[in-house]
Formats: structure tokens, C-alpha cells, sequence
């Protein structure tokens, strides 16, 4: 596919994704390349091993980001996303690990220190575990926050809400109440594959055309 | 050697052992709601846990919940103080996975203004670094240029600040000409005039020197574990700028330098933010002397909607916009992380999509996180007046930090 965006170009990936995925050989679930990114998919469990083998032998040196995302209808449904970046070869890498609820990720503070916070972030938000991190304590939610709420089954609005109450002269945390309920328009177009019936067209699979 | 109670750093009766002071969430060299928890051996600094999260809204969350359209506005609300920035990360992420064509021009107006926007953050972050450790003045003559900065803005696209200016596949709105002659003024007088008039009285200054030179000096190893970028990695020595090594937009055509340091202390980090506004002016020069007439956005009508002269003439055109504004686009199935080099940084934006018109998932890489982690490790050893320094010169702003 001929590119045409102007999105950040860095040097060509031609077969980066082959010698990657013979490097580390059984680790890999599954390796593409897509939209101009080499997504690998590892075994959890050798996590650790697979990204000292691309910082010490294919030069990725840098952890960039780590994110979490929550995919409710797989069987494992958290990924756990690491963005590497070489300096020396000028790419970037994006390696997934994929858990759910009760299996921890062996962490990665083993290797950069600077996967501390970003671990911190994914529990907080997620609520995916990583065995081994020295503090796995909350870090952008508020102190005694419960849930993790970038769950896709955890509610836009929350479950509480705080306001400063002048009786008890302190802040205090109520139970969320909506004036009106939130309004979440469905702009997807009826005609392109919406998953309800529409008004007035209960019968049109029942028996072909009025 | 044990120290004794003779050549202990107190004075009395009493060795007072370690103690713990908060910095923050409300201080005006926190640049903004940081809130350190500090233990101190007298006065020096042993160990420092930041607490982040106090300006938290939840804003990947909200975009889950948005059109890829409506979700950009949140992204001026992320780093507050270079808004351009922010959004040109996104709309790249989506132009990615659209594999859609951006007009030369837009492109030129993007980095024209993504430049303005370096020149913007680092007034002021170059103005409260030099106010954080004891001047007054340069901060007030620096001002006057973000003023000007956010003039630009607004006539470009009606906002001073939360500009939503860059769209995927281009820009908003065409800037009119007087502008443009209006920055290329500017430029040639009063930014020159004004800035190296405000930095003739820091650099050189005896009383910044002792602030900053040498202090959190960091090795390149260490920038390189702890994920610096920007400013941060380039003070340590390492000429890694993502507009050279990795150009998006017409970076590639610009003719640029990158700054580095030598010493990699707080005093490295400003200078090289000096010298980036100096290097960020020249290339809005060679844009406006090389930008084309034409379009300034994508004449895919799937993704760009039309204009409004055109809605009032073509029925097409007007379907086109109410499905535009409505249901929003369909961007296919994928995932890409896009970073660009913002004022503070790597900026990053993680997109997912899922092939509707909302972002399945969109993470955001703030440039504060990696740095500000690091503050522990760099402030060991030192005294408490130098963590303001230490934080002046990591230039962080909690809107994107937090998110």
C-alpha cells in the first residue's frame, strides 16, 4: 500500500518482522505488520526475556510508553502494550502481552526504571496485576479511590461523586446522582450494520417484503 | 567514618534524624497540582514521591466515548500550554490509519504553527524556571512574546488557547494573508528584540549559573533508561530531535539544527530550549517563504467535510456534512502509536481502533511522566531550593501529565 499520510516516518521495516520473530522464536504468538507498526504478540510469562532480548541484542533502548487495554470479550481481556523505541536504528516496535483479572505480568521495572509509573497507571486504570514491581500503589486516581475505571464495563460517570459540604465543613463523597441520564447518542448509520431492530421494521426478516 | 554528634549538620542539643515535608499539591513552583512528599536530612534532599493524579479527568475515557472529531478538543486541554502540539499528534494517529492525503499547504501551516506553539510553551516555561530560582523581569519581557503567540492563535482559529485548529487531513481554516506578513514581522523584530534582550540578562547571570549549573546532572545512560526525550535527552548529549530523525509534515524540508548539551544539568536543558526558539523561528521563516497556495485540508469528503459555500449549491455536499457532524467517520481497524516531537517531548498518542467512528482506545504518552519519575533519582544528594530548578527544568504541566 502506497503511503500517502505524513505521519512520522522512520527507516523502513523491510524484514525487521522476520528476523524479530526468528529471534525469538517460540515467545511469539503472533507477529504483523500493519499500518506501518510491527505489532508482536508474546507469551505473558517471558515477557522479561523478550524485551531484554530486543533492548540488549536489537537495540530497542528505550521504553517509551506502557499501555492497558481492555478487550471484555476475550477470554484474557487486558492487553498490556509496550512501546519500544531504537535510537540507533530508528524504529519503533509495539510488543503486547495479553492477562485478565487474577494472572499477574512479570514486570518490567527489571529492565528500565522508568516502567514503574507506567505499570502504576495500567494497575490503576486496569487493574492488571505485575509481579515483582517494588510499589504497585494507585498513581491518577484519587487516595481511596475504588475500581479501575478505564474497564469498558465501568460507567463514564463513576460511581461517586465529592463536593464540599458546608455542615460538616469538610469534603465529602456522595453516591452519583444525574439530573438527567447521560446522553450517549448512536451515531452509527442504521443502515451500516447496526445491531438493532429498527421501528417499524419488525416484520421485514420474517418474510421477505410487504 | 560515623558521623558524630560534633559534625552533625544540626545545631543543639538534638541529632534530628530524617523528616518529611510536602511540596505542594498548591505551590507556585510545582507548575501546577504536583504534590511531592519529601524526606529530608536537614537540608538535603534524600528521597522524593511525587504524587501525580490531582488534575486526573479521565480524558481517554471521554474520548472512548466520542467521535474521532469530537475528541480533539480534549487535546488542547491536555498540555495547556502548547495546544497545537498536542493535536497534531492525534490527527497523525488518524491520518495513519486513514492513509489519507494531506494538501502541502496544510502541512506548511501545521509546522508553521506547531512552531509558534514551541516558541509559546518555552516562554513559559524559560520565563518560570528563571522566576523559580530568583528573577523577576526576564518572566514579565517573556510574556509579552507568548502574548503575541497567543494573538496568533486566535486569529488563526478564534481561540487563543484551545485553538482545535488541526483537523485529520488538514487544518480548519485557511489563515489570511495579513497574517502571515504579520508573523514574518514578528518574527524579524520584536521576537528577536524581546527574547535575546530577556535572555541577556539569565544567561550570563552569576545568581542563575549557581542555581543550575551541575545540578541533576544525569548521564546518557541514565536518559536513555529512564525515557527522556526532548529537551531532556538532548541536554544530555544526545542529538535525538523526532522532527530530524523521524520528519512528519514537511519537517523533512527544513533546513534546522539541534541543539545539545554537554554538562546534561538544569543548566543544559534551558539552554538548549534557548536555542530551540531561536532554531524554532527559523523554520516558521522558511515556511512562510516556501508555503504553496491551495487547499488547506484533504478534498476526501468521507473524512473532510465541504464548505459551507459549497453545502449551499450541492446537495452532496450537504449530506456529506450532516453525516460528517453526526455519525463522524470510520477509521479501519488497527492500531499505531504516533509520536511527535512536542515542545516538552515525545508526545505519543496510542490509537486502537475498532473500524467505527469512536477510538476503541486512545493512550496518551505524556512527556512529563518518564521525566518526572526520574525526579527522585535526580534530586538525591541536593537541596531543597534546587528541586524547584530540577522541576523548572523538566517543564511539566499537569494537564497532560495527569490527563
Amino acid at each position: 500500500m502506497t503511503v500517502l499520510h505524513s505521519a512520522p516516518r522512520y527507516a523502513p521495516f523491510d524484514g525487521v518482522l522476520e528476523t524479530l520473530s526468528g529471534a525469538l522464536g517460540a515467545d511469539v504468538i503472533s507477529a504483523r505488520e500493519q499500518h506501518g507498526e510491527i505489532v508482536i504478540h508474546v507469551v505473558r510469562e517471558r515477557i522479561v526475556e523478550v524485551l531484554r532480548a530486543l533492548r540488549d541484542t536489537h537495540e530497542y533502548q528505550q521504553l517509551m510508553d506502557i499501555a492497558g487495554a481492555d478487550y471484555p470479550s476475550r477470554p484474557e481481556r487486558f492487553e498490556v502494550v509496550y512501546c519500544l523505541l531504537s535510537l540507533t536504528k530508528n524504529h519503533r516496535l509495539i510488543v503486547k502481552v495479553s492477562t485478565d483479572e487474577a494472572t499477574p505480568v512479570p514486570t518490567a521495572t527489571v529492565l528500565w526504571p522508568n516502567a514503574g509509573w507506567y505499570e502504576r497507571e495500567v494497575y490503576d486504570m486496569y487493574g492488571v496485576l505485575f509481579a515483582g514491581h517494588p510499589d504497585l500503589r494507585r498513581i491518577l486516581t484519587d487516595y481511596g479511590f475504588q475500581g479501575h475505571p478505564f474497564r469498558k464495563d465501568f460507567p463514564l460517570t463513576g460511581y461517586v461523586e465529592l463536593r464540599y459540604s458546608e455542615e460538616d465543613k469538610r469534603v465529602v463523597y456522595e453516591k452519583v446522582e444525574l439530573a438527567q441520564d447521560l446522553r450517549q447518542f448512536d451515531f452509527m448509520s442504521p443502515w451500516e450494520g447496526a445491531e438493532y431492530v429498527l421501528p417499524g421494521d419488525e416484520k421485514a426478516g420474517e418474510g421477505g417484503k410487504p | 567514618m560515623s558521623l558524630s554528634l560534633e559534625q552533625s549538620p544540626t545545631t543543639g542539643d538534638e541529632v534530628i534524624t530524617n523528616y518529611t515535608i510536602n511540596f505542594g499539591p498548591q505551590h507556585p513552583a510545582a507548575h501546577g497540582v504536583l504534590r511531592m512528599v519529601m524526606e529530608l536530612d536537614g537540608e538535603i534532599i534524600e528521597r522524593i514521591d511525587p504524587h501525580v493524579g490531582l488534575l486526573h479527568r479521565g480524558t481517554e475515557k471521554l474520548i472512548e466515548h466520542k467521535t474521532y472529531l469530537q475528541a480533539l478538543p480534549y487535546f488542547d486541554r491536555l498540555d495547556y500550554c502548547s495546544p497545537l502540539a498536542m493535536e497534531h499528534s492525534y490527527v497523525l494517529a488518524i491520518e495513519k490509519l486513514l492513509n489519507i492525503e494531506v494538501p502541502l499547504r496544510a502541512q506548511y501551516l501545521r509546522v508553521l504553527f506547531a512552531e509558534l506553539t514551541r516558541i509559546c510553551n518555552h516562554m513559559l516555561n524559560l520565563g518560570s524556571h528563571v522566576m523559580d530560582v530568583g528573577a523577576m523581569t526576564p518572566n514579565l519581557w517573556l510574556f509579552e512574546i507568548r502574548e503575541d503567540c497567543l494573538n496568533f492563535f486566535e486569529r488563526a482559529s478564534g481561540a487563543r488557547m484551545h485553538a482545535a485548529w488541526f483537523r485529520p487531513g488538514g487544518v480548519h481554516q485557511d489563515v489570511p494573508l495579513k497574517l502571515l506578513t504579520d508573523i514574518a514581522d514578528w518574527l524579524d523584530t520584536r521576537l528577536p528584540q524581546l527574547f535575546e534582550d530577556a535572555m541577556s540578562l539569565v544567561v550570563d547571570n552569576r545568581i542563575f549559573k549557581q542555581r543550575n549549573v551541575d545540578i541533576a546532572v544525569v548521564s546518557r545512560e541514565d536518559a536513555i533508561a529512564w525515557g527522556f526525550s526532548g529537551p531532556m535527552i538532548r541536554a544530555a548529549g544526545i542529538p535525538w530531535d523526532l522532527r530530524k530523525s523521524q520528519p512528519y509534515d514537511v519537517y523533512d524540508r527544513m533546513d534546522f539544527e539541534i541543539p545539545v548539551g554537554t554538562r546534561s544539568d538544569c543548566y543544559d536543558r534551558f539552554m538548549v530550549r534557548v536555542e530551540e526558539v531561536r532554531q524554532s523561528a527559523r523554520i516558521m521563516k522558511q515556511c512562510l517563504a516556501e508555503m504553496p497556495e491551495g487547499p488547506i485540508s484533504s478534498t476526501d469528503r468521507k473524512v473532510v467535510p465541504p464548505k459551507r459555500g459549497e453545502m449551499k449549491q450541492s446537495m452532496e455536499a450537504l449530506i456529506h456534512h450532516f453525516k460528517l457532524y453526526t455519525e463522524g467517520f470510520h477509521v479501519p481497524a488497527g492500531e499505531v502509536y504516533v509520536a511527535t516531537e512536542s515542545p516538552k517531548g515525545e508526545f505519543g498518542v496510542y490509537l486502537v481502533s475498532d473500524g467505527s467512528n469512536k477510538p476503541y482506545r486512545c493512550k496518551i504518552r505524556p512527556t512529563a511522566f518518564s521525566h518526572l519519575q526520574a525526579m527522585d533519582f535526580m534530586s538525591k544528594g541536593h537541596m531543597l531550593p534546587d528541586a524547584t530548578a530540577i522541576l523548572g527544568a523538566i517543564d511539566v504541566v499537569f494537564g497532560e501529565c495527569d490527563r
